[in-house]
């Protein structure tokens, strides 16, 4: 493979922020035409290696040497490395939600005739560059009114239009549903055939196994290993042994399931968008919890399942209809998150940073945030009382900080993430609602995360996961019900818990006859 | 560990928002040494120490609630105008429908509940932001003030004065000081010491170690030390003055409020809010019914200020109350509070207005016009704030809690593993 150019190099790579060495002495070579995957947890430095090559860290406030096309690269800014053809897509899509695909597209980079933006030039250019990606719409369409899987291709449209040469995206399938992610994989070897260098960062092993050609493994910001896909033979086994330093001898801890009786029911429960009221987002489900029970809840993003949590933790979700709850075998009304987290409901959201944490907190003060009462006495908030509770959660489930004064935005996902389950495993709760628990985090945390949820059900808990991950669920899940554009379409028994079994219940509207 | 690295790491910081609220403090006794030498010694007199407090109370009452709108997300324009409105309802309360002054300041509390709960409404029921309630509430109330005062100024009668001019009352054996004063200095230096050994009980108890014995004593001693000093001045002024009325209503009002927000869970919601509205909601932080009470609050608050006002000036006037919303806004932003809500302290906005007042009182006494004085504060103000959002851009805490860096605790050592990379990691402070 020696005989194919290199496009980049980048030279023992050193990064350091007061206090950490964010990477030190990390190598990374990209050949012409070829789709690289960079993998490691989070923390390990992907994202800051990209920022060093996408000049977001300027040249000289970083050691070691960038090698693009031959010669030495010194990028002041990000401007300097688009212009030389290197466009980085980042997570967070940067799409102004109020502004059309075309004027998204050239934001920046508008083409203009005597000073005016050529707005005819524009949707044409727009047509042209959405027809590369695949992008059937109007480029008069807002952002704001199409998916996230379409958003990601104008990101890329957006990138076509300044001549783009190494394309780098950092989890770009994060947010996609299976059929989204498998157009942009199609679509990324699509670029490739024409040429087009690629550098993809992602957690989802089995994208990076079916697309890369090479994986450069990084761990602690160094660099592990640089893999050939087809040469070394690599399976996601391989590169979680890579990123992790060990063998991980299994994706999922032992767990022998204690269930009990059922103890919450949600029966014909109906809610309607909180917008447009004629949407009816979830349609007549019915479900049950048993004590001790892990239930998934699988589905395409968008079927409703997030709805369906949220409405019944606390109607946090759409406007409610009709539908009961059926709590120990009493019937609940749960006006509010206060009501819900009083009856023993406890939702951990899937979005941490968004919706979960107050991030200018710290890790005291976000275990308690979701039951003051308990560190209170007559109204006053216990300091000691909030500190031993913190500390006892961070002990329990090893929480990486010095100590529970650390603001949670340092922690890394996996750490806010036991945050977030701490503060809702302090409020004790009899049901845990858990929306995407392993959502961008790396995979020992996962295995972590995993224990937790198998420890609380053991304890007598009913745990309800909703994950867009089939082998998590089935990893995981004693039960697993399928959802489909807010109907419950399946109920599944672990021993039958198939993807295929999953995939073909979430994807049809036959009605499930009996419960 | 050296006495030196001892005595930077526990001095000013117990806690991180102890550190910040230290930190503050130290800007303010550099600005008054500065003025106290640049004056030859006017500033720390006693009138003019005491001038300071009477005319700077109600913009420092309104500073308390305007910080806890701004944590809350929210701001408050129309401070001003409500206090000027319930000023002159107050004063036509008195001279007109002889109502006793008692009373009439209940009345007033009254007026700014609801007028409270009316902007709270449109707040917090209907969604209407606040900077437009209460620009919306500014012209209204302004009016109405001109409305129902002719805009005219009504006088009020003595009793009355005594929130806004008042002193504590003389009694006891002649010591040559003021005896009330001087005994609202002892309680105040023993609250200084019973806060130190809870302090030191507390770290304990959370496994802490507290700071060394001598570092706790040498930071009793400098508080003491000052409030002794300031205590002595209070109580050796001009025949007949002593510690402001208006300064002991602050004082309690700041004391009840920095507990509410620090020890209760009612304070804790509005952080939460301000820090993340959807998240606190999702926790159970009844979001609606935080941002009703603290627009609510605030107008109360500014109820009060204005009564305080008009009973120093002795009369209500059109005029009054013009631009304080722009001098309580100023202060809890110099006190190191977050635009974006979630941030500050009560006694950071106190220190704030009280770096604000001494600016303008300094200045004035080297007779500087209110032209220059103006130019001057505007760019205290930006420059207080740029300082801030600069050093969050780098990843440091806030103005002066970077300020004090070197003594604030290990609390934010880098994390064991390195934290997630797309933040930088250079939030991470590096101790002194």
């Amino acid at each position: 493979m020696s005989n194919v150019p290199t496009l980049l190099e980048m030279r023992s790579i050193t990064k350091e922020f007061p206090g950490v060495k964010a990477l030190s002495d990390v190598n990374l070579v990209v050949r012409a035409g070829e789709i690289h995957a960079i993998c490691g947890e989070n923390g390990a430095g992907k994202s800051t290696l990209m920022k060093v090559l996408s000049g977001v860290y300027p040249y000289g406030s970083y050691d070691g040497q960038i090698v693009y096309q031959g010669s030495e690269s010194k990028f002041s800014d990000i401007r300097a490395s688009e212009n030389a053809g290197i466009v980085i897509i980042h997570q967070e899509l940067a799409l102004i939600p109020g502004m059309s695909i075309a004027e998204n597209i050239f934001l920046g980079n508008e083409p203009r005739k005597r000073g005016a933006i050529d707005w005819k030039a524009a949707n044409r250019m727009a047509l042209d560059l959405m027809a590369r990606v695949g992008l059937q719409e109007d480029p008069d369409t807002l952002i704001k009114d199409i998916g996230v899987g379409k958003q990601q291709l104008v990101e890329i449209a957006k990138a076509f239009a300044k001549d783009v040469k190494l394309l780098i995206l950092d989890e770009p399938t994060a947010a996609l549903n299976e059929a989204d992610s498998r157009h942009l994989l199609d679509l990324l070897r699509g670029f490739r055939s024409r040429g087009i260098t690629s550098i993809m960062i992602s957690h989802k092993l089995n994208e990076i196994e079916a697309i890369a050609d090479q994986i450069t493994i990084l761990r602690d910001g160094r660099t592990v290993e640089t893999l050939d896909v087809k040469a070394d033979g690599v399976d996601e086994d391989r590169i979680v042994r890579g990123m992790v330093g060990r063998e991980l001898s299994s994706r999922f801890p032992d767990h022998t399931p204690k269930i009990g009786d059922v103890f919450f029911e949600v029966r014909d429960w109906n809610v309607r968008h909180p917008i447009s009221a004629d949407r009816q987002v979830c349609k007549n489900e019915s479900f049950v919890v048993r004590r001790g029970e892990i239930v998934g809840f699988a589905g395409l993003m968008g079927a409703g399942r997030t709805e369906l949590a949220m409405s019944v933790f606390g109607r946090s979700y759409g406007v409610y209809e009709s539908g009961t709850i059926i709590k120990d075998g009493k019937e609940i009304v749960l006006k509010s998150v206060a009501d819900a987290i009083d009856n023993g409901l406890a939702y951990v959201s899937e979005d941490r940073k968004a919706i979960g944490l107050n991030l200018l907190d710290d890790i005291k003060s976000s275990t308690v945030a979701a039951k003051l009462s308990k560190i209170s006495h007559h109204g006053v908030l216990s300091e000691v009382e909030e500190y031993q509770a913190a500390e006892a959660y961070r002990k329990e489930l090893r929480t990486k900080a010095p100590s529970v004064d650390v603001g949670v935005s340092k922690l890394s996902g996996g750490n806010q993430q036991k945050v977030v389950l701490a503060k809702w495993m302090f409020t004790d709760p009899d049901l845990l609602i858990l929306d995407e628990p392993t959502r961008g985090i790396d995979v020992g945390a996962k295995y972590e995360i995993y224990g937790i949820i198998q420890r609380l059900a053991d304890e007598g808990k009913g745990v309800v996961v909703i994950s867009s991950e089939l082998p998590e669920l089935i990893g995981l899940c004693d039960r697993i019900y399928t959802v489909f554009e807010g109907a419950i379409t399946g109920e599944i028994a672990r021993a039958d818990a198939t993807p295929e079994n999953l995939m073909k219940q979430m994807t049809s509207t036959k009605k499930l006859a009996t419960r | 560990m050296s006495r030196i690295k001892d005595l930077q790491k526990n001095l000013f910081g117990g806690t991180t928002s102890n550190a910040r609220q230290f930190g503050m403090i130290f800007t303010l006794v550099a600005i008054v040494l500065i003025f106290q030498i640049w004056t030859d010694g006017l500033t720390l007199r006693s009138d003019n120490l005491i001038a300071l407090f009477q005319q700077n109370s109600y913009i420092l009452i309104l500073a308390i609630g305007m910080l806890m709108v701004i944590v809350a997300g929210h701001i408050d324009l129309s401070v001003g105008s409500i206090a000027a409105f319930t000023g002159i309802l107050v004063a036509k309360s008195m001279t007109e429908w002889d109502l006793p002054w008692p009373a009439a300041i209940v009345f007033g509390l009254a007026i700014g509940a609801v007028i409270g709960a009316w902007q709270g409404f449109w707040v917090a029921y209907v969604g209407v932001p606040a900077f437009i309630v209460t620009l919306a509430g500014m012209l209204l109330f302004r009016g109405g003030n001109q409305f129902i005062g002719n805009a005219q100024s009504i006088p009020v009668p003595e009793g009355f004065r005594e929130i806004g001019s008042g002193f504590l009352p003389e009694f006891g054996p002649n010591t040559g000081y003021n005896n009330a004063t001087l005994l609202l200095g002892l309680a105040a230096a023993a609250a200084v010491v019973w806060r130190e050994i809870r302090t030191r009980n507390t770290r304990r108890a959370m496994d802490a170690d507290p700071a060394p014995m001598w570092v706790s004593i040498l930071r009793m001693a400098i508080m003491v030390g000052v409030i002794a000093f300031a205590s002595l001045r209070f109580a050796s002024g001009r025949v007949g003055t002593s510690f402001p009325i208006s300064g002991i209503i602050l004082l309690l009002l700041v004391i009840a409020y920095s507990f509410y927000t620090r020890n209760t869970a009612g304070g804790r919601h509005i952080y939460a809010v301000g820090g993340n509205s959807r998240a606190a909601e999702l926790s159970g932080v009844k979001l609606k019914r935080v941002n009703f009470f603290v627009m609510m609050n605030m107008s109360v608050l500014a109820a009060l200020a204005g009564m305080i006002f008009v009973a120093r000036s002795a009369a209500s006037g059109p005029q009054d109350g013009n631009g304080w919303e722009l001098d309580a806004i100023a202060a809890v932003f110099i006190g190191g509070a977050a635009v974006a809500g979630g941030i500050g302290t009560i006694s950071g906005s106190i220190v704030g207005g009280l770096v604000m007042a001494v600016l303008n009182n300094g200045l004035q006494l080297q007779g500087v016009g209110t032209d220059k004085v103006q130019i001057i504060k505007g760019l205290v103000l930006l420059l207080a704030v740029a300082i801030d959002v600069y050093n969050k851009s780098q990843g440091r805490f806030s103005i002066i809690g970077s300020l004090m860096r070197p003594f604030r605790r290990e609390d934010s050592a880098p994390p064991a593993s390195p934290p997630d990379a797309e933040r930088k990691p250079a939030k991470a402070a590096v101790s002194g």
